[in-house]
């Protein structure tokens, strides 16, 4: 039986072996072999953010069952590749062979070079790990001041979860506007708006020149007073065992539609690869490069292949709703996308639709949850945008037919008063003249009323309008 | 002579009196003096033109001693070649109890054949599944229907009883949520109404769950006193966030948060499942994924919430308990238990160990017809699997592949078309028997006039082929109550007991809400109250997962078609479509789209279309609705064709067809 070794037990190492599972339950296909650096179960990076906003409880965060325990090498991981050999070392001194060996060790935090900013320093936390969110748990005291270094996604959801905390958060940024990689200026700004209105201050187009423990961080235009400073600055791929493997490495490590690495013995998956048109960093990608991976090695579908994933970024932050999606920095004049944008600032709604060739090249929605669920429905399916752009935009179809609720008078005749039965305001009409002239004589005449009852209100208003008019 | 009965049709069982063909209203729980167009014409069936009065034999009148002996002759050449299992039988899930039973019984111990299924398992059999996994016990509303009168918030999944049992949208006066990819009549009634896509319900399910646990609405007590196994149920969900579930569903995170939010802050909520979610081929996960989260909000087995399922045919509950159901004997038992076998096998006087075992479910048993292990001969009693089969043309030519087609109805439809032998029988009024209704609770039909001469009933027609197939008269009573009081022996002990109810006690209009397991208990009105149904008395979180439609769109079938009802109509149509007053309401095929979705196909509304799938296609007229998902299609499955797109991929569990999402392809009329 061929032995697979998964070099790291996170959101998409984890999946990967679920997934093997799934296909081989009994492992009659592979050997699986887990490593895992941490010395627990997997969990779910993703609802870390609601471990920050004390939405989640950590025990609620994890992927596995205590049945897994005996499935994973926990607290191992790999120290170095011999691909002539195929084997890898371990960090206890052992050494597995490997037929397939699949790399996903994930990323790590990104510190940026600030003075006396190191993952060490007193005060200061990457926000990436279970072990970070207990660090910024135990410091985010109500009414504490915290800095959140960047104003990405995650920093966003982290301030977010903070101020939920009672803690008084300013997020630091070094660009001009919030989300950049996925919301243009204005969107960015409505967002800023959106997040003052809960308490959160900002400090955008800053450049940090120190980190002071006890003070916070300086900026040039002044300090940002900090008790804790949570770091949310980026990400960078774990790629040093692969560098040192001779694989080839560009930002990730390079792999082909089959996660193949240049040893088409060695795979990668998740955030620490880079396939071509994929953006790294997000579980969505992990898990369906995971899904492809255990068809191949399984064998239960050698066609399988993975073509990247588009990328949709929604915010998880209570009372603050953001969907992006594909290209959005393309002007309203552009002559080469059909743009419709709607800002209303006032009311933290943002919306911005890029069609191109009838369909959804891209969207930015601030407020809007309808139009975002709707329009990223159209995007991955690549469905055709429908006609009616504006109620694509705004979430919902304007009213276009009369309801019941018009008046008697000016309700056309074939319009269906009683759907239990059947019954149009016409019939009504002939009973009546027919000498059904009372709701009970309407009902017995035409059955309208008999069923749910739900009509009666309609039928007396009918009623009431015949014994005026006739 | 008046007389007091009940509706034809669904599972509400609306009351009714009958003055001869005459119908009017009369006051019930279920239906509060209610009726739609459907019961209120009921009585035209009762004076059809198209009645059968004589048998058929290849399409001939004959007699029935002619009829008989030809099917009798037939069935034992046929055994003779090919063995018991050469013969089968399908029932229906409008049969009354006792006809349920004694087709059953026919079909074990006199054609003592395994290979008996019936349309029930097209309707009810993914709710009861996951009823099973999670109580120990499928009724499909553990309660009195007038329970949900008091309710707070109710959340209908895949239902839309506006149309499709319309009586019953009195009972829903609390905050309604719907969930369901249209719009449709019972949506427009909805305080909030969430939009899946099609095949996507059981990602929903888990994203509420998500969000009960994420905004701190767990009812941790409870899961502790009365249940097991959320800890594996909440890893599945823990990996389906709200944003997640909108981005596979459609259906808006903030829409998920808030009905988590409405069913947990109502002091009484229920949570109702219906075909809609149930008929996929992950029917039955998707089912334990509303009822984990009606456990996780403690709604089960507490007076005045809970989960409960809309049961669809006019006996889909009893129709379930009592013997037609290939792998069940009477009183929900199991065909393999050995305890289960003994007792039913000393009630109808035989050796355990002549019954057969477990037979083929439904669509799986219709696929067998005629190839060379399949059944060579077919029964059918109040079905017409032609219309209402998944993959209906190839039912079709199964069915057409027979040996021996035999069909007992009372007018002729699509399959009895295609059959050797037509059986004329009684219908609903000029017969005795019970029902059990949607909330369990047995009725009592009374005859209410003669049936036309030449007509016998289905317990006639069962006697008189058992007794030419060498079996004693006495082993197949025709009278109901009869037959009854034998079902209530042959279910004591059984999950569904009847054994304490008799024709008397119906008579004097006692409510007996299955079980009841003595002739002085009141019956179970209200189930779980105390505890489950599992031996340590707990209700079980499954761990189910979302996987999504069996069928992919693709570039040649880009759309999804979903199936549904309207309220003119029942089932196949079979008895609708005979009444002029509701074919003028809904005389066709129609299929539901987007208006930008018709025009792309050059087409506009009232207009002829073909809709395709990889299976077959369908003529169906253009309705352009606005509120459509422009990437689904609708089409009513009433009419002749419309099954011919369906997908048969079955749930592993329930063996349910995956009637409601399969991919198509839209086209003008005409064109290829």
């Amino acid at each position: 039986m061929r032995s697979v070794v998964i070099a790291g037990y996170g959101m998409a190492g984890a999946r990967l072996a679920e997934e093997i599972r799934r296909r081989d339950p009994s492992g009659e296909r592979v050997n699986v072999t887990i490593l895992g650096e941490e010395p627990h179960l997997a969990y779910n990076r993703v609802l870390l953010s609601g471990v920050v906003a004390g939405t989640m409880r950590p025990e609620n965060v994890t992927l596995h069952g205590p049945e897994w325990e005996d499935r994973v090498r926990l607290g191992v991981s790999v120290v170095s590749v011999d691909r002539g050999a195929r084997k890898v070392s371990l960090s206890d001194g052992t050494a597995i062979a490997y037929d397939a060996l699949v790399l996903a060790t994930g990323s790590r935090a990104w510190l940026p070079p600030v003075e006396g900013l190191t993952a060490d320093s007193p005060g200061v936390v990457a926000f990436r790990t279970m072990d970070d969110c207990a660090k910024i748990l135990d410091s985010a005291s109500p009414g504490a001041p915290v800095a959140v270094l960047g104003g990405g996604l995650l920093g966003i959801e982290a301030a977010r979860g903070l101020a939920g905390r009672g803690c008084q958060v300013t997020v630091v940024h070094p660009v001009g506007h919030l989300m950049e990689r996925q919301l243009d200026a204005a969107g960015g700004a409505v967002l800023a708006r959106c997040l003052s209105t809960l308490g959160i201050e900002f400090r955008l187009n800053a450049r940090v020149s120190g980190y002071v423990p006890g003070d916070g961080l300086k900026l040039e235009d002044g300090l940002v007073p900090a008790d804790l400073v949570v770091v949310a600055a980026g990400v960078k791929p774990e790629t040093s065992l692969a560098v040192e493997a001779g694989l080839t490495v560009d930002r990730g490590i390079v792999v082909d539609d089959c996660l193949r690495t240049s040893d088409p013995r060695v795979y990668a998956i998740g955030d620490c690869a880079q396939h071509p048109g994929t953006v790294s960093g997000l579980v969505q990608s992990a898990w369906e490069q995971a899904e492809v991976l255990a068809d191949l090695l399984t064998g239960n579908d050698v066609a399988a292949r993975y073509h990247g994933t588009p990328v949709v970024t929604r915010l998880k932050a209570r009372d603050v709703d953001v969907a992006a999606l594909g290209d959005v920095h393309v002007d309203v004049d552009a002559e080469d996308a059909e743009v419709l944008c709607l800002q209303d600032p006032m009311r933290g709604r943002y919306a911005k639709l890029v069609v191109r060739e009838d369909r959804v090249a891209g969207a930015i929605l601030i407020g809007a949850p309808d139009a975002a669920a709707t329009i990223t429905q159209l995007y991955d399916g690549r469905i055709p945008v429908p006609s009616d752009r504006l109620a694509v935009l705004l979430g919902r179809a304007l009213p276009s037919e009369a309801t019941v609720a018009g008046s008697p008078a000016e309700l056309p005749a074939t319009a269906l008063v009683c759907r239990c039965n059947s019954v149009s305001k016409g019939q009504l009409v002939s009973a009546w003249r027919a000498g059904a002239t009372s709701v009970t004589d309407l009902a017995s005449a035409t059955r309208a009323t008999t069923g749910c009852g739900s009509c009666r209100e309609a039928v007396c208003g009918i009623a009431e309008w015949l014994s005026t008019t006739t | 002579m008046t007389v007091e009965t009940h509706c034809p049709y669904c599972a509400l069982q609306c009351g009714m009196t009958l003055t001869g063909a005459e119908v009017q209203p009369r006051e019930f729980p279920t239906n509060r003096g209610g009726l739609c167009q459907k019961g209120w014409t009921s009585g035209q069936l009762l004076s059809t033109p198209h009645r059968l009065t004589s048998p058929l034999l290849h399409g001939k009148e004959v007699s029935w001693d002619t009829a008989l002996d030809f099917v009798a002759a037939r069935i034992a050449d046929i055994q003779q070649v090919h063995g018991r299992d050469g013969m089968a039988v399908f029932g229906g899930g409008g049969l009354t109890n006792e006809k349920a039973y004694a087709l059953g019984k026919f079909a074990r111990i006199a054609l003592r054949t395994s290979q008996i299924d019936y349309n029930g398992r097209f309707c009810m059999s993914s709710a009861a599944a996951a009823g099973n996994k999670a109580f120990g016990i499928d009724r499909g509303m553990p309660f009195p229907v007038t329970d949900l009168d008091d309710a707070d918030a109710i959340l209908l999944v895949g239902a839309n009883p506006a149309e499709t049992m319309p009586p019953f949208m009195q009972h829903l006066r609390g905050s309604l949520i719907v969930v369901d990819p249209r719009r449709t009549a019972t949506a427009e009634k909805a305080m909030l109404h969430l939009r899946p896509a099609p095949g996507t319900d059981l990602a929903l399910a888990l994203g509420i769950l998500h969000a009960v646990v994420s905004d701190g609405l767990l009812d941790q007590d409870y899961i502790d006193a009365r249940t097991t196994g959320f800890a594996s149920a909440w890893r599945v969900a823990a990996s389906w966030w709200p944003e997640r579930v909108e981005r596979v569903t459609g259906v808006a995170a903030t829409d998920i948060h808030a009905v988590a939010r409405i069913l947990a802050r109502s002091r009484n909520a229920y949570i109702l499942t219906a075909r809609g979610t149930e008929q996929h081929a992950s029917g039955t996960d998707t089912v334990s994924a509303w009822i984990n989260l009606a456990l996780a909000l403690g709604l089960p087995g507490r007076a005045g919430s809970g989960w409960g399922c809309l049961t669809g045919q006019g006996n889909g509950q009893g129709g379930r308990e009592h013997g037609q159901k290939a792998d069940q004997l009477p009183g929900y038992r199991k065909i393999d238990d050995p305890v289960a076998r003994a007792h039913v096998a000393g009630v109808w006087g035989v050796d355990p160990a002549e019954l057969p075992g477990a037979g083929r479910s439904a669509y799986e048993l219709l696929d067998a017809l005629g190839t060379s292990d399949g059944p060579r001969g077919l029964l059918v009693f109040g079905s017409n699997p032609v219309v209402s089969a998944p993959r209906a043309a190839h039912v079709t030519e199964r069915l057409k592949s027979l040996d021996l087609l035999v069909v007992a109805d009372f007018v002729l439809n699509e399959t009895s078309a295609l059959a050797d032998v037509v059986l004329p029988v009684t219908q609903w009024a000029e017969e005795e028997g019970t029902l059990t209704n949607l909330e369990g609770r047995i009725l009592h039909r009374r005859p209410a006039l003669r049936a036309p001469a030449g007509v016998r009933s289905d317990l006639e027609v069962l006697q008189q082929l058992a007794i030419r197939l060498g079996l004693p008269k006495a082993a197949f009573p025709t009278d109901a109550s009869d037959v009854f009081d034998e079902l209530g022996r042959a279910s004591a002990g059984g999950l569904a007991d009847y054994s304490g109810i008799s024709y008397s006690r119906l008579r004097d209009g006692e409510a007996l809400h299955w079980p009841v397991p003595a002739a002085d208990h009141p019956g179970t009105p209200r189930m779980f109250l105390t505890e489950f149904a599992h031996s340590d008395g707990r209700a079980r979180f499954v761990p189910v997962d979302h996987v999504g439609p069996a069928e992919d769109v693709d570039d040649e079938f880009p759309l999804r078609a979903t199936t549904g009802r309207v309220l003119v109509h029942y089932q196949s149509g079979a008895q609708t479509r005979l009444i002029d007053e509701l074919v003028r309401v809904s005389p066709e095929s129609f299929v539901e789209v987007h208006p930008d979705t018709a025009s792309r196909a050059g087409l506009a509304d009232g207009e002829y279309a073909r809709v395709s799938s990889k299976r077959g296609s369908v003529r169906a007229r253009v309705r352009c609705v606005s509120s459509m998902r422009p990437d689904v299609v609708f089409l009513p499955f009433h009419f002749p064709g419309v099954n011919s797109l369906t997908n048969p991929a079955l749930d592993p569990a329930s063996r349910m067809p995956e009637f409601k999402v399969c991919a198509v392809r839209l086209d003008a009329w005409g064109e290829s």
